[in-house]
C-alpha cells in the first residue's frame, strides 16, 4: 500500500498499457474458449454454452484440414531447407568482400525486400509468373512453351519457397554478420601462424565463431516452421492451386470468416498454436542437450 | 601476406556472385517501375525487359484521377500517423516503468508483457472482439490491436535500463514528476531508439493490409494497400479461370499503383537503413 502512495504516478503510467494487454491480448487468449463452446452471432465473444471436445472431433474428421496440414507442413520444411542455409553462406560471402563501399551497396540493395509490403511483393509474383510476364517471356525466348504458373498447382509450392528466399536473404544475414565482426582477429591471426589457409581458417575459426548464432536461429527457424506466411499465401492462392496452396491458417480464415464457423476454426486455430508451442520448446531441448546453447 | 592466386579468383567470382544477388533482388522492381512507364501493348507483347518501351505518363494521369486511389492514399497516411502515435505511446509508457528496478510489481508487468509472445488469442477471437466493440468499418480496428511489440517493449526497455541513475535522482531532487523526467529527460535523450521505433512501427503500418480487408467493407475507408491488393487479385483471384482473364486490369495500371504505393518507404529507406539495422541489433543482443 505505502508503495502505491509513493510510486502512484508510476503506476498511472503503466495503468493504460496494462488495460491495453487486458482487453486486446488477454481477452482474445481467453476468447479461444469458444472453441468449446457454442458461439450465436451477436452473442457473447466468450460463446454460449459448452459442448466439450465436438469442434476438435470434427476436424480430426476433416479431409481437407489434413490436406491443408500436409501442405503447411511441405511449405514450411522446403522453407527452412532453403531460408536456413542460405543467408548463412550469403554473410560468409559478404565478409569476405574488404571494400566497404561496394559491402555497403550490397548489404542496402539486399535488405530491402523486407520493408516493402507484402502486397507489393505478391504483385510482383503474380506478374512475374504470369503467361505474358518474365518468367514466361524468357522461356517463350528459349522455345519452350509457357506455363501457367499460379494455375498449376504443382507450381505454387516451389514459387512460394523461392520468392521466400528472394524476400529474406539480405535481411536474414544481419545477425549472422554481427556476429562475425564480433570473431577475435587474433584467432585469425593465431590461424595464419599454424599455416592456415582462407578455407581452413574459415571453417576452423569463422563457423565456430557464429556456431551459436546459428543454433539459435535454428532453433527459432524450427520453431515457426508452421508459421507459414498466411498474408502471402492468402494473396497468392486462388481455388485452382488449393490442393498444394491451401494452409491451415488460411483455411482458417475462409472457414471461420468467410463462412462464419467461430468455433470450428478457432478449435483449429488452438491445434495449430499448441504444434507451434511443442515445436519451440522441443527444438529449443534438443539444441540444450546437443550444443549447450538454449534460448532461455 | 600475399594472397594465393586461388584466393584471387575466388574474390573474383565472389564478386560475381554478390552482383548477381543485387541483380536478383532488384530487377524484379526494377521491371516494375519500367513497365509503369510503358505501353500496355509494349508491356503485352513481352519487349519490355531494362527500359520503358513506348514512354508515357498516361497511366500516371489514368491512377492519379482516380478518387478512390487518392481517398485510400490519405487513409494510409492518417492510419500511419495514428497507428505509429498509439504504438510509440504504449511502447514507451510500458517500457519506461518496468526499466524502473526499485518499483514493487515490476515483475508483474514484465510478466503480463512476455506471456503474451507465447500464447495468443487466434484470428477468430480477435475478429469477434473488434466486432463486439463496434469497431468494424473504423480507424481504430486497423491502428489498435496491433499497435503493441513487446519485442520493441523490451529493446526499448534495455536502452532506458543502461541509462544512468543519477539522471532521474537529480530530477527528483528538484522536485520532477516521473510522467516529468520520462517527457523531459528520459526522452529527449533516447531519441536514437526513438527514432528506430518510429521506423519499425511506421513501415508496418504503412505496409499493414489485413486489417484493413477484415474489419471493413466500405471503400471509402481502405488503405491504398487494400486499394493494390484489389487491383492485384481482382485479376487473379478466385474469379480468374483462364489465361485471358489475367489481364482484366492491365499491367501498367498495376505498376504505377505499385510505384506509388511504395514510394514513401523507397525514399525514406536508403537514410533509415543504420536505424532499423541498430534495432535489430539491440534486440537480438538483448533477447
Amino acid at each position: 500500500m505505502k508503495s502505491i502512495k509513493k510510486y502512484w504516478q508510476l503506476y498511472l503510467i503503466v495503468a493504460i498499457p496494462t488495460v491495453y494487454l487486458l482487453v486486446f491480448r488477454y481477452i482474445p487468449m481467453i476468447g479461444n474458449v469458444i472453441a468449446f463452446r457454442t458461439y450465436l452471432p451477436g452473442g457473447s465473444v466468450f460463446g454460449q454454452e459448452w459442448v466439450g471436445l465436438r469442434y476438435f472431433q470434427m476436424f480430426i474428421g476433416d479431409a481437407t484440414f489434413w490436406q491443408v496440414f500436409l501442405n503447411t507442413l511441405s511449405i514450411g520444411i522446403w522453407t527452412l531447407i532453403f531460408t536456413f542455409p542460405l543467408p548463412i553462406i550469403f554473410a560468409l560471402l559478404l565478409n569476405e568482400v574488404k571494400n566497404r563501399i561496394f559491402k555497403k551497396f550490397i548489404q542496402t540493395a539486399s535488405y530491402l525486400p523486407y520493408f516493402l509490403s507484402i502486397v507489393i511483393i505478391a504483385g510482383m509474383i503474380l506478374d512475374f509468373t504470369s503467361s505474358g510476364g518474365f518468367i514466361n517471356n524468357a522461356i517463350h525466348f528459349f522455345g519452350g512453351s509457357r506455363i501457367l504458373f499460379m494455375q498449376d498447382p504443382k507450381w505454387f509450392q516451389p514459387i512460394y519457397v523461392i520468392s521466400q528466399v528472394w524476400q529474406t536473404l539480405g535481411w536474414g544475414s544481419i545477425l549472422y554478420l554481427a556476429a562475425l565482426t564480433n570473431i577475435d582477429d587474433t584467432l585469425y591471426e593465431a590461424a595464419k601462424m599454424d599455416g592456415a589457409n582462407r578455407w581452413q581458417q574459415m571453417l576452423h575459426v569463422t563457423l565456430p565463431g557464429i556456431l551459436p548464432t546459428i543454433i539459435t536461429m535454428l532453433v527459432l527457424n524450427v520453431g515457426s516452421i508452421l508459421g507459414v506466411g498466411f498474408e502471402k499465401v492468402l494473396l497468392l492462392q486462388n481455388p485452382l492451386v488449393y490442393s498444394t496452396g491451401d494452409v491451415v491458417s488460411t483455411y482458417l480464415y475462409r472457414v471461420g470468416i468467410l463462412s462464419s464457423n467461430f468455433s470450428y476454426a478457432t478449435a483449429i486455430g488452438i491445434f495449430e498454436a499448441i504444434i507451434g508451442l511443442v515445436l519451440v520448446l522441443g527444438s529449443n531441448r534438443i539444441s540444450a542437450k546437443i550444443t549447450k546453447t538454449s534460448l532461455w | 601476406m600475399k594472397d594465393s592466386i586461388g584466393y584471387k579468383v575466388f574474390k573474383a567470382i565472389n564478386a560475381i556472385v554478390l552482383i548477381l544477388i543485387v541483380i536478383a533482388t532488384v530487377y524484379p522492381f526494377w521491371n516494375v517501375v519500367v513497365q509503369s512507364f510503358s505501353s500496355e501493348n509494349a508491356i503485352t507483347a513481352g519487349n519490355v525487359v531494362l527500359t520503358p518501351v513506348g514512354f508515357n505518363l498516361e497511366t500516371y494521369k489514368y491512377v492519379m484521377n482516380d478518387p478512390i486511389f487518392w481517398i485510400n492514399y490519405k487513409n494510409t497516411i492518417i492510419y500511419t500517423v495514428v497507428g505509429t502515435a498509439i504504438s510509440l505511446f504504449l511502447t514507451t509508457t510500458l517500457a519506461y516503468v518496468t526499466s524502473k528496478k526499485y518499483l514493487p510489481g515490476r515483475r508483474f508487468f514484465i510478466g503480463l508483457s512476455v506471456f503474451t509472445m507465447f500464447f495468443a488469442g487466434g484470428l477468430i477471437p480477435n475478429y469477434l472482439l473488434i466486432k463486439s466493440l463496434g469497431w468494424m468499418n473504423t480507424m481504430w480496428a486497423v491502428t489498435v490491436p496491433g499497435a503493441l511489440s513487446i519485442f520493441n517493449m523490451l529493446i526499448m526497455k534495455s536502452f532506458f535500463e543502461s541509462m544512468p541513475d543519477a539522471l532521474e535522482e537529480a530530477a527528483i531532487i528538484d522536485g520532477a514528476t516521473p510522467f516529468q523526467i520520462l517527457m523531459r529527460i528520459i526522452l529527449p535523450l533516447s531519441k536514437p531508439i526513438l527514432a528506430t521505433m518510429v521506423l519499425f512501427y511506421a513501415v508496418g503500418a504503412w505496409n499493414a493490409w489485413f486489417g484493413a480487408f477484415l474489419y471493413m467493407d466500405n471503400k471509402n475507408l481502405f488503405p491504398v494497400s487494400v486499394y493494390l491488393r484489389n487491383l492485384v487479385k481482382g485479376a487473379t483471384g478466385a474469379e480468374a479461370q483462364s489465361a485471358d482473364e489475367q489481364s482484366q486490369v492491365s499491367s501498367n495500371i498495376k505498376a504505377v499503383t505499385m510505384v506509388l504505393t511504395v514510394l514513401p518507404v523507397l525514399v525514406v529507406y536508403p537514410f533509415c537503413q543504420k536505424y532499423f539495422v541498430n534495432g535489430i541489433m539491440i534486440g537480438s543482443v538483448k533477447g
